[in-house]
């Protein structure tokens, strides 16, 4: 196992060399999954009987919503990598998903509130789980805008790293205090439930017929996300070694 | 420790940035709500507590560049960072001073501005209540965003947009408990969750902090 170590891909060579390899396959099927789902679910599926054809919004709007979380998830990870072992690629993979995941988060937000103006009767309301989407938001631009603001790219990724874990913590307290503050109209998790694990036949969950172009379009989404990572952060590395490059020039 | 806090408190009040500025925002910002909202008694007797938590919280944020960046500017933060005090003991005396020249008045001041606003008679005790208790993790959570944008050149804008997300648990508990003390409704886990998080804030983030400023000294 030694040779397949995840750390391999620690060194930049190797991590452009599987990129490269990896980025079409991942794009192709990320697209085949998200336009298959997406048909499947709009036009092979029957319309809600309470909220008709509107539900199938929730094809776009939840995995796009899971998806930011976990580009978060992604970045502390790779912040508590960069900030323990120093692995420049992991500081670099970091910062090309902040930019992946706040236009999830934005997704999820607009697809929210074309939702919610049929079913609530309103584009936008101060409930628990959207105030924390929005402040969650919040996070991401001051995220981005940090890595922006500093030239030296080692303190930017320190300082980011640490924004990231220090930004975590505040986050959940956030989601925590905005589900204390209001009690809101967006519906329980339908999808994701421990209760629908250990007693599926209590609870209300989506149906079957709902749930398989759901998990498509939530696989296409997902592999949307480490095909773009991959190739944002390749990006970011072909740029720093330009400008290695430069900087080499203009000593000789 | 105290005798940095000592010279932080001096230096504030003479240079007349930390008490003068933070407490005519405060004050300008109760006057000009009324004027904005127009000046219906029970619609300002509604949201007094609110107002009031979030013009404490602006008024916290007006100072908050200058906890670390006068010093790092004129070489003290260097000496500091060599100083037998640790990094984190550095942060906590800067944290502490900067509550005492902003936290500590504007809590004060927050009862007088309760008049203007028609606050209800019995939310003057928790109003300063809920404010002595949350603002402390104001300036904590200040001093860390302040710590990380200490080396930019215009930092002031950047440090809002970081600090502002940061202050939102401390605010929503913070007006939670405001309010239900204006209303007179039970307001202990409001009060405890805002205690909660001023503790975890103190306990934690001078580590985070003292870190972000080695990064900045490097």
């Amino acid at each position: 196992m030694g040779a397949m170590s995840l750390w391999e891909y620690a060194n930049p060579r190797k991590f452009i060399a599987t990129a490269d390899r990896l980025i079409p396959v991942l794009a192709v099927l990320a697209g085949a999954c998200l336009i298959g789902g997406l048909v499947w679910g709009f036009f092979f599926t029957p319309d809600d009987y309470r909220q008709g054809s509107t539900v199938k919004i929730f094809y776009l709007h939840v995995p796009a919503a899971t998806m930011s979380i976990g580009a978060w998830l992604m970045m502390l990870v790779a912040s508590l990598v960069w900030l323990i072992r120093r692995h420049h690629v992991s500081a670099l993979a970091a910062k090309a998903a902040a930019p992946v995941g706040i236009t999830f988060t934005l997704i999820a937000l607009v697809t929210g509130a074309i939702w919610g103006q049929p079913m609530w009767g309103t584009w936008w309301a101060w409930d628990p789980r959207l105030t924390s989407f929005l402040i969650f938001f919040l996070f991401y631009l001051g995220y981005v805008a940090l890595w922006q603001a500093i030239e030296d790219p080692d303190t930017a990724a320190d300082l980011t790293s640490m924004l990231c874990l220090v930004g975590s913590v505040f986050a959940v307290l956030s989601r925590y205090a905005s589900h204390f503050w209001n009690q809101g109209l967006h519906q329980g998790s339908s999808v994701f439930r421990v209760e629908a694990v250990t007693n599926p036949e209590a609870v209300e969950t989506v149906a079957p017929i709902f749930y398989r172009p759901f998990v498509v379009c939530f696989v296409g989404m997902f592999l949307l996300f480490v095909a773009l990572v991959l190739l944002r952060t390749r990006t970011e590395i072909y740029r720093r070694q330009l400008n290695a490059l430069e900087l080499r020039e203009r000593m000789a | 420790m105290i005798r940095l806090v000592l010279r932080d408190i001096t230096l504030a009040v003479r240079a007349g940035g930390g008490f003068g500025l933070g407490l005519a925002f405060f004050l300008v910002l109760a006057v000009l709500i009324p004027l904005g909202v127009g000046p219906r008694p029970e619609m300002l007797r509604a949201i007094a507590p609110g107002v009031l938590w979030v013009g404490a919280l602006l008024a916290c944020l007006l100072s908050l560049d200058r906890i670390f960046q006068t010093d790092f500017e004129d070489g003290s933060l260097d000496l500091l960072a060599t100083a037998p005090i640790p990094m984190e003991g550095v942060v906590l005396s800067k944290a502490v001073a900067h509550w005492l020249t902003t936290g500590l008045p504007l809590t004060l001041a927050a009862p007088a501005l309760g008049v203007m606003l028609n606050l209800a008679p019995g939310g003057y005790v928790w109003l300063t209540a809920s404010l002595a208790l949350g603002t402390p993790a104001l300036s904590m959570i200040g001093a860390f965003a302040a710590g990380l944008t200490v080396s930019l050149k215009r930092g002031g804008l950047l440090l809002s947009l970081l600090v502002l997300p940061l202050y939102v648990p401390t605010l929503i508990y913070g007006a939670e408990a405001a309010r239900r003390g204006a209303e007179g409704l039970p307001l202990g886990t409001p009060l405890a969750l805002l205690a909660g998080i001023t503790l975890g804030a103190w306990a934690c983030l001078p580590f985070a902090t003292a870190a972000v400023l080695r990064v900045n000294l490097r």
